[in-house]
Parts: structure tokens; sequence; C-alpha cells
């Protein structure tokens, strides 16, 4: 690719602007930082339209953007589950999420593994929780360098040896700084500049692009005949149908969707986004259909493209597309809106993780008299630890290690169900079942992708026929069986059991306190 | 507490409202969507339908949401 001067011009602008307002927005909403609920939660002050923002830049990221039209680009409308993953997931919010909001404010929980400590008593529990949620965490932070590196690329900045890295690893130490030094107030302001930008940069290609191939049938047209819808079979629409009600299970269960559910000022904020929030999967219905224009197009056919089709395969239909439709400065927009939208969700993720680590590992485990200074202080250091991480994870191995990893977190991640989901309802579950249906779920999940060389859908054979399952949704079965059935066994010996939370703190409208349980 | 619940509690009198948060549920059977026709500015009807559902979706939560605010 040439070096395309206008556009990474404009890049550099939009980057440097997120950078001044990262660093500006420690003062937004001003608390004392070296809390953590302040810096790791940002007070829980956050209303209706900041969480939407928020929320919006952090479950829709760079890595969606690039990798969902990808999808539609290679294997058509498989890729539209991206919008049913995002219709059920309001629901179960809604009715969900505000007792987590509620129980959390109440008794000064800052992670789910927060939660799982108090309702249960059970700290390894808990542990098993947290570990889960980083484990889950970490291969996606990566990603977000995919995306990040991918539009780096298709400006031409195509530096050669040990400079290769160079631009993603200046990103991310801006990204490092403005966290360490703002929190979570640093993605939140940023996301609100970054969603306007993605929304007027998908409106645009929705607008201009079918007009100039020649209107929407056109469009659907260049995709090829059996990809435009799914084949016409059970095992298929079972396929289907499970891996988005499996995703959708998952989604809110990851640390970042924590993060942005508890930093939000009350239960009703959260209850107005789940009905708000689907703005963001029309948008993403469309950013799929991003990549049927760019077949449209014929970008792949384009002999200026060949080279970086090679590198960085579908995920470059996009940029490939935008190059080809755009004025240059509206490239550089463009792109700029992806790299930013690689950070956003990549620094509430790694807050994320370093408020687990902190609250779950290092207070549980290894410093339990720590201060509140100390105990932000790590967190802080954590965080960097977990970018520093996802940086070399992505520099010394194969992409497709993070990819695979990826689709092995969400099949962890729903393994959290159990005793997070029924445990906002009830503490009738045993803590040591959950535990071994948690174990149970992650090992039986992980076999199942790597026998498949980590496919997410397994191929059941029942009585002849071949029904399609997404392997979170079998796991999670399991899960929930070993669950149930050994509560049953364990608690036939009745002993007391702990748990400090009342029944009204999952309805509870403000906190007894600060932070700190 | 009763009046700050929101229909968190489904035994409020208001919890049967809850249950129209499963009518976005049905987009699970994928058959009924999985069609070329009926064509809708191009679309076909298994783009539009669940682009679509997205509006009914958002117009149900929002109907729950305001259904079960504490007055």
């Amino acid at each position: 690719m040439p070096l395309n001067i206008t556009a990474l011009v404009v890049f550099i602008f939009f980057f440097a602007l997120v950078t001044f307002i990262g660093f500006a927005a420690a003062n937004w909403k001003r608390g004392d930082l070296d809390q953590l609920h302040e810096w790791g939660l940002a007070g829980g002050k956050f209303g209706t339209l900041i969480t939407w923002f928020l929320l919006g830049g952090d479950l829709y990221t760079a890595y969606t953007f690039i990798a969902v039209p990808a999808l539609a680009f290679g294997a058509g409308a498989l890729a539209f589950f991206a919008v049913p993953y995002t219709i059920v997931v309001y629901p179960f919010v809604f009715i969900v999420f505000p007792r987590l909001w509620s129980v959390a404010r109440a008794r000064g929980y800052i992670t789910a593994a927060d939660f799982i400590r108090g309702r249960y008593g059970d700290r390894w529990l808990a542990l098993a929780i947290a570990l889960t949620g980083i484990l889950a965490t970490m291969p996606y932070i990566a990603l977000q360098l995919i995306g990040l590196e991918v539009v780096i690329g298709a400006m031409g900045v195509q530096l050669a040896g040990a400079l290769v890295y160079l631009p993603l690893i200046i990103s991310f130490a801006i990204l490092a700084a403005f966290d360490f030094f703002s929190g979570l107030r640093a993605p939140a302001a940023i996301a609100i500049v970054k969603d306007i930008m993605i929304y007027i940069t998908v409106f645009a290609a929705v607008i201009v692009i079918p007009y100039e191939v020649g209107g929407w049938d056109k469009v659907f047209a260049a995709v090829p005949s059996e990809k435009l819808l799914l084949a016409d079979n059970l095992g298929t629409y079972t396929g289907y149908a499970t891996l988005f009600l499996g995703s959708a299970m998952a989604l809110f269960l990851y640390p970042h969707s924590v993060t942005g559910v508890l930093s939000s000022s009350s239960r009703h904020v959260i209850r107005r986004n789940a009905a708000l929030l689907p703005a963001y999967s029309f948008l993403l219905g469309l950013i799929a259909l991003l990549g049927f224009m760019a077949l449209a197009v014929g970008v792949r056919e384009m002999p200026a493209y060949a080279a970086a089709f090679k590198q960085y395969g579908p995920n470059f239909a996009v940029p490939a597309l935008f190059l080809q439709v755009f004025p240059s400065w509206f490239v550089g927009f463009a792109f700029a809106s992806i790299g930013i939208g690689a950070l956003v969700p990549a620094a509430i993720m790694s807050i994320a993780a370093a408020n687990l680590f902190t609250r779950n590992i290092y207070r549980e485990f290894i410093n339990p008299n720590c201060s509140p200074a100390a105990e932000a202080r790590t967190a802080k250091t954590m965080s960097l630890m977990a970018k520093v991480g996802a940086l070399l994870f992505i520099m010394l191995l194969p992409h497709e290690y993070a990819i695979q990893m990826q689709l092995l977190g969400g099949i962890w991640i729903i393994h959290t169900f159990p005793a997070m989901i029924f445990g906002l309802y009830t503490r009738w579950l045993n803590s040591k079942a959950l535990l071994i249906g948690w174990a149970a779920g992650m090992l039986c999940g992980t076999w199942m992708a790597a026998s498949l060389n980590f496919q997410a859908i397994y191929p059941l054979v029942i009585g002849g026929t071949t029904i399609r399952v997404y392997i979170a949704i079998l796991s999670v079965l399991l899960n929930f069986a070993l669950s149930v059935g050994l509560t049953l066994v364990f608690n036939m010996s009745k002993r007391a059991q702990k748990d400090e939370t009342l029944p009204s703190d999952y309805f509870a409208l403000e906190g007894i306190g600060g932070g700190g349980h | 507490m009763a009046d700050n619940r929101d229909g968190g509690g489904a035994n409020d009198g208001r919890g049967g409202i809850l249950l129209w948060l499963l009518v976005p549920l049905l987009v699970l059977y994928v058959p009924f969507y999985n069609k070329m026709d009926p064509v809708l500015f191009g679309f076909p009807f298994f783009y539009w339908f669940q682009l679509a559902w997205i509006f009914v979706s958002m117009v149900i939560t929002a109907f729950v949401y305001y259904a079960t605010e504490p007055k």
C-alpha cells in the first residue's frame, strides 16, 4: 500500500485529540483517584447518556467492526448472527442486571467476583470467577490490536524489521498512560467521540456505497447465492440460534461489561440503556453489510489491494472498501474511528481485569490488610501489565492464537453464568457444587473446541440427524446439571449457609456508604 | 421497599408485564425468516426482518420500562 499522507494526518489529529481528552478526563466528575472505586468505576457516577456511549464503545469493539464484515465477506449470512445476538441480550440485561447493580452498590462490590465472595462466602469460587474473567479478557484486549494494526497498515505505514510494531507500541503507550492517570473516566470520555465518529462513518458508507454500486439489490446480488441465506436444514438453524443465544448469555458476564454496568449512577440507568443500546445493534447490522458492499465493489480482485489481502485476509475487506470509495481525508476519519474504537474497549477491559486481580486475588490472597491507596496502586499497575501482556501476545505469537483464545474466552466466560445469574436470585445452589460444575464445563468446552481445531459449533449426531450446537451452550448445560445435581447431594447435610447479602440489597437504590465491603 | 421494585420483583402485580420481554426471543425460530421473499428496498427478508426486529425489541423494552417504572 502506498503511504496515504492525507489519511494519516487526519488519523493522527484525532488520535492526538482523544489523547488530550483521555488526560483531561481525570478532572471529570471529580473524585479521589487513589480509591479503587473512583479509578476503576469512576465512582459509579455515569448517567443514562454516558453509560450508553460507554457500553456502546465497550461492547461493540474495533475488532467487531473489522471481523463481523470480514465474516460476511467470506461466509455470508452467518455473520448476521451478530444482530439477533444483540437483540436477545437486552431484555435479559433489563431484568437481571439492575439486581447486580443494586447488590453491588449496597455492599460496595467492584467486580463480579466480589459479589460471588459475598453471596456464597466462598473465596475459592470467587477466585474461579475472577480467573475466568481475566483469562477471557486478555485475548480480547490482544484482538483490539489486530483491528488497529489493519487500519494502520491500510494507510501504508509499513515499517521494516524491529520497527514493525512501533505504531502499535506508541498507541498502546498512549492508552496505558491515560488509563493509569484517569482510570475509567478516560475511556468513557473518549467513547463519546469515538461512537459519534463510528456513526458518521457507517451512515456515510451505507448512503454512499449502495448509491455508487447501483442500489441495495446490487449489493446483495454480489453475494454468492449459496451464502446469501443459511443452508436450509435443521443443523444449520440450531447452529445459528445457539451461537447467538450463547453469545448473548456470555456478553454481560465479561468483566468489561460488568464494569460498565457498575459504573452507572442508578439501576434506572441500566434499565433505560437496555432499551437504548439496541441502536448499536442496528449499527452493527449495517456494519456486517459492509462485507457485502466490499464484494459488490470487488475490492478483492483489484491488484492494488492484492498484497494487503494476502497479509491481512478478509479483515482487509472494510479498509479496502473505504480506500476505494472515500476521499483520503474521510478514509483518515473512518480509520481513526476504528483505531480509537480499539482503544476504548482495550482500556475498559484492562481496567476490569485489573479490578478483578486487585480485589479477588491480591487483597483476598496476598495482602488482605492493604490500604485503599495501595489497592488502587496495585490496580493501576495491573492494568499496565494487562496491556503489555496483550502487546507481547500479538508481537510474539501468530494472530491465529489470539483469535482462537478469544473464541475459547466466549466458551469459558459462560461458565460463570450459574454462580452469577442464578446467584442474583437464589442462594440455594451450593458453592462447592458450582465450583465442580464450573471446572467440568470449562474442561468440556475447551476439549470440544480443541478437538474441532477451534471451531465454535459442535456437530452432535442424534439418531442419524446432525444437530449443530454452539459449544458454550453444550458445555454450560453440563455445568447446570452438575451444579444442580451436586447441590441436591451436598445440601442433604444441612449447615448454615454463609451469605452477607440481604434480600432487600437486590433492589437497593443507593449504597450504604462508600466503597469497600 | 415494594414501591421501589420497578418490576424487579415478580410478585408485585406488575410482574406479568415482564412476560412481554419474551417476545424478542421469537427470533430464535430461524426457519421463519431464512427466506429471500418478500424483498424490501433490495433487502432479502432474512436481512430486513432481523434489522426490523431490533426496533420491535426496543419498543417492547421501552414499553416495559415505562410500565414498571415507579411513579
